[in-house]
């Protein structure tokens, strides 16, 4: 599963309320039309009702029901029982493995979608705003390069990036020739998270005793904050290139959008390059942003093919995600139960941020 | 033209050609690993062609792999769900949009909440419901979820409303029933629509992952391309007993029919985004 930028689908987000105008006219006309138009219009929509239904719907309905239950996914599933909330007890309040491999997971994606968002974003709108400038020609090779990698198999990008990281690929050759020294990093097995190696260069080694003793969810205060770790770090840096494309093209659209008036009248009124930018591109480009966003924000929480091709939640588990463990307990540790209450929890938490997101972008206005 | 501008031009092409490169050498390097032996992969892993070209990576993914048999699945798979999700998902849309009938408004209504539904959380209910049909490690398993999907009905629609409504009267009038009007005239008007739908569904099926690997797991001979590939290197820890040049090899295999779609067909791409943006 890609991020919904990398599948290029169009936006959920950006859905207008369903339009009740087509067909109005038609009213006016004898019954018997009518009639015939209610049972075509059922008819046309029934095979699609039908497949959501059968494949979306219905699948959600009976997950649901399952995470209640202990069920290995190996043996018929009316051979399942029931063990009321055990399997959210499990993950959330009582203290195991369980608890802590989810602790874990959750900390790892916060980081991703802490890193990745801002950069993913930042870098679109960039590149957008670069692209769309009037002096420079060669608009359409520059936009299909940069869009590329977007759609491609995520699976055959896992790869190249498997060799770009690996100790004697590129990455490291490049760092080599930039810094002092050798680098010989080793990108995917490095669990060492940036934020203690920072610290651990300030001579920080080990937990203060107030973040070493107290825990949440299992984790220490101390491993919460450790900051992604340096394999995880390589995943991200492959989101960003990946999904990139996808948003700039998004923001290209909308700065295609704006009048062209709105500039020219800036430009009369004296306004600097910086203030033409600040006063009057980024607030009509406020729909756009928070539409990239969200996107940004429901996708990155679902991070789980690059996961499952690089790094199959090693090292030392920096790289678990949620939607990572959905598949590992449910396919690999026969935990379908615990699986599905997983995925959702994850569900809630994307609901929440959006929802969170909303609320504060809303605010400002 | 004044120095600043000129400045300014040659800042923005450093800029530009910058990020070009370090979106497209990483699939250029690929392809020259492709033609490397192991050894000067280890001793050249930065240079962009091939020092003495050999075609062991390929022949081994073109004639002794598993390769042709998951390229073809693929091939099955993505026709399939396309062909079904163009035909299905355009007769959805096109009964939102144009035919006149109660509970059209609640049914669309539903159709948008569904895509608010994270693919991720389908996980494990998709692997339930396929195995109580008794679907999984079947091609039909493969396709029938894919078959139909919100954003293509949601798409279809828009196409739909924007389309004249003249000529589908005339048909009426001539005696064509609503089925003939909507496959005679309608759908041929809805040319470019369906041509981005189908390239959306094409890229979409071909790059699946997820699906197949909670589906045909268990069945080698139904592995599609991405899966198959996927079983070449996984966990790349440390990552040096990795044969690079048959894993691109085989990462080249799959981007291809993408990549040459893309190329030839990029403004259905880039207007499939872009509908999404601009409606924001």
């Amino acid at each position: 599963m890609v991020d919904a930028a990398r599948a290029g689908t169009a936006a959920p987000a950006a859905v207008p309320p369903p339009a009740g105008r087509p067909g109005r006219r038609l009213r006016r006309r004898p019954s018997r039309i009518r009639g015939r138009q209610a049972l075509a219009g059922w008819l046309f929509v029934a095979p699609a009702l039908l497949g959501l239904g059968l494949f979306l719907v219905a699948p959600i309905l009976m997950a649901f029901w399952v995470s209640f239950r202990d069920w290995s996914g190996l043996a018929p599933l009316d051979t399942s029982t029931p063990t009321g909330t055990e399997n959210y007890r499990d993950l959330l309040v009582e203290s195991g493995v369980v608890q802590s491999d989810f602790a874990k997971s959750l900390r790892n994606n916060f980081y991703y979608v802490l890193g990745v968002v801002p950069a993913q974003t930042a870098l679109s709108f960039f590149l957008a705003v670069v692209v769309n400038s009037k002096l420079l020609k060669g608009k359409t090779f520059f936009r299909t390069a940069f869009y590329f990698p977007s759609v491609t198999s995520s699976i055959a990008v896992a790869f190249i990036f498997i060799f770009l990281f690996s100790p004697s690929g590129v990455v490291n050759v490049l760092l080599s020739a930039l810094l002092p020294g050798t680098v010989e990093t080793v990108w995917l097995s490095e669990f060492k998270g940036v934020v203690h190696t920072v610290l651990g260069w300030l001579g920080v080694d080990t937990a203060p005793a107030f973040l070493g003793e107290h825990r949440l969810m299992g984790l220490s205060y101390w491993d919460w904050l450790s900051g992604p770790s340096v394999a995880l770090l390589a995943i991200m840096i492959l989101a960003t290139w990946t999904t990139t494309g996808t948003f700039m093209l998004m923001f290209l659209a909308g700065l295609q959008n704006i009048p062209e008036e709105l500039d020219e009248a800036s430009l009369i009124d004296g306004a600097t390059p910086r203030q033409r930018f600040f006063r009057v591109t980024l607030p009509l480009m406020r729909p756009t942003l928070f539409l990239v966003l969200t996107l940004g924000l429901i996708g990155t929480w679902q991070v789980f093919d690059q996961i499952y091709a690089m790094t199959a939640g090693g090292p030392q588990k920096t790289t678990l995600t949620p939607a990572y463990l959905i598949y590992r307990d449910g396919f690999e540790n026969s935990a379908m139960g615990r699986a599905a209450a997983i995925a959702f929890i994850l569900f809630a938490l994307i609901l929440a941020f959006t929802g969170i997101q909303r609320l504060l972008l809303r605010r400002e206005d | 033209m004044s120095p600043v501008t000129a400045a300014r031009r040659a800042t923005g092409y450093l800029v530009l050609t910058a990020f070009a490169l370090i979106f497209i050498y990483p699939f250029i390097l690929s392809l020259a690993t492709t033609f490397k032996s192991r050894e000067e992969v280890a001793a050249e892993p930065v240079l962009p062609w091939p020092l003495n070209p050999e075609w062991r990576a390929w022949e081994n993914v073109l004639v002794h792999g598993d390769f042709p048999m998951w390229t073809l699945n693929s091939v099955i798979v993505t026709v399939g769900a396309t062909l079904l999700r163009i035909f299905l998902d355009s007769l959805a849309g096109y009964s939102l949009a144009r035919l006149d009938w109660r509970g059209r408004g609640p049914v669309f209504a539903a159709v948008l909440a569904v895509l608010a539904v994270p693919p991720i959380v389908l996980t494990i209910p998709r692997f339930l419901v396929l195995k109580e049909m008794g679907l999984l490690n079947s091609y039909a398993g493969l396709i029938l979820p894919l078959a139909v999907d919100a954003v293509g009905i949601f798409i279809m629609k828009q196409f739909f409303e924007a389309l004249p409504r003249e000529l589908e009267e005339a048909a009426r009038i001539d005696g064509a029933n609503i089925f003939q009007t909507y496959w005679r005239v309608v759908l041929p008007l809805a040319r470019p629509g369906i041509i981005t739908l189908a390239i959306l569904s094409f890229q979409g099926t071909w790059n699946e992952f997820l699906l197949p690997l909670i589906v045909v797991r268990a069945s080698p001979e139904h592995w599609t391309l991405p899966f198959g590939l996927s079983t070449l290197g996984r966990g790349g820890a440390g990552g040096q007993t990795f044969d690079y040049p048959v894993m691109l090899a085989g990462s080249m295999l799959t981007i291809l029919p993408v990549a040459i779609i893309f190329i030839v067909l990029q403004r259905f791409f880039v207007r499939g985004i872009a509908a999404g943006a601009v409606k924001g």
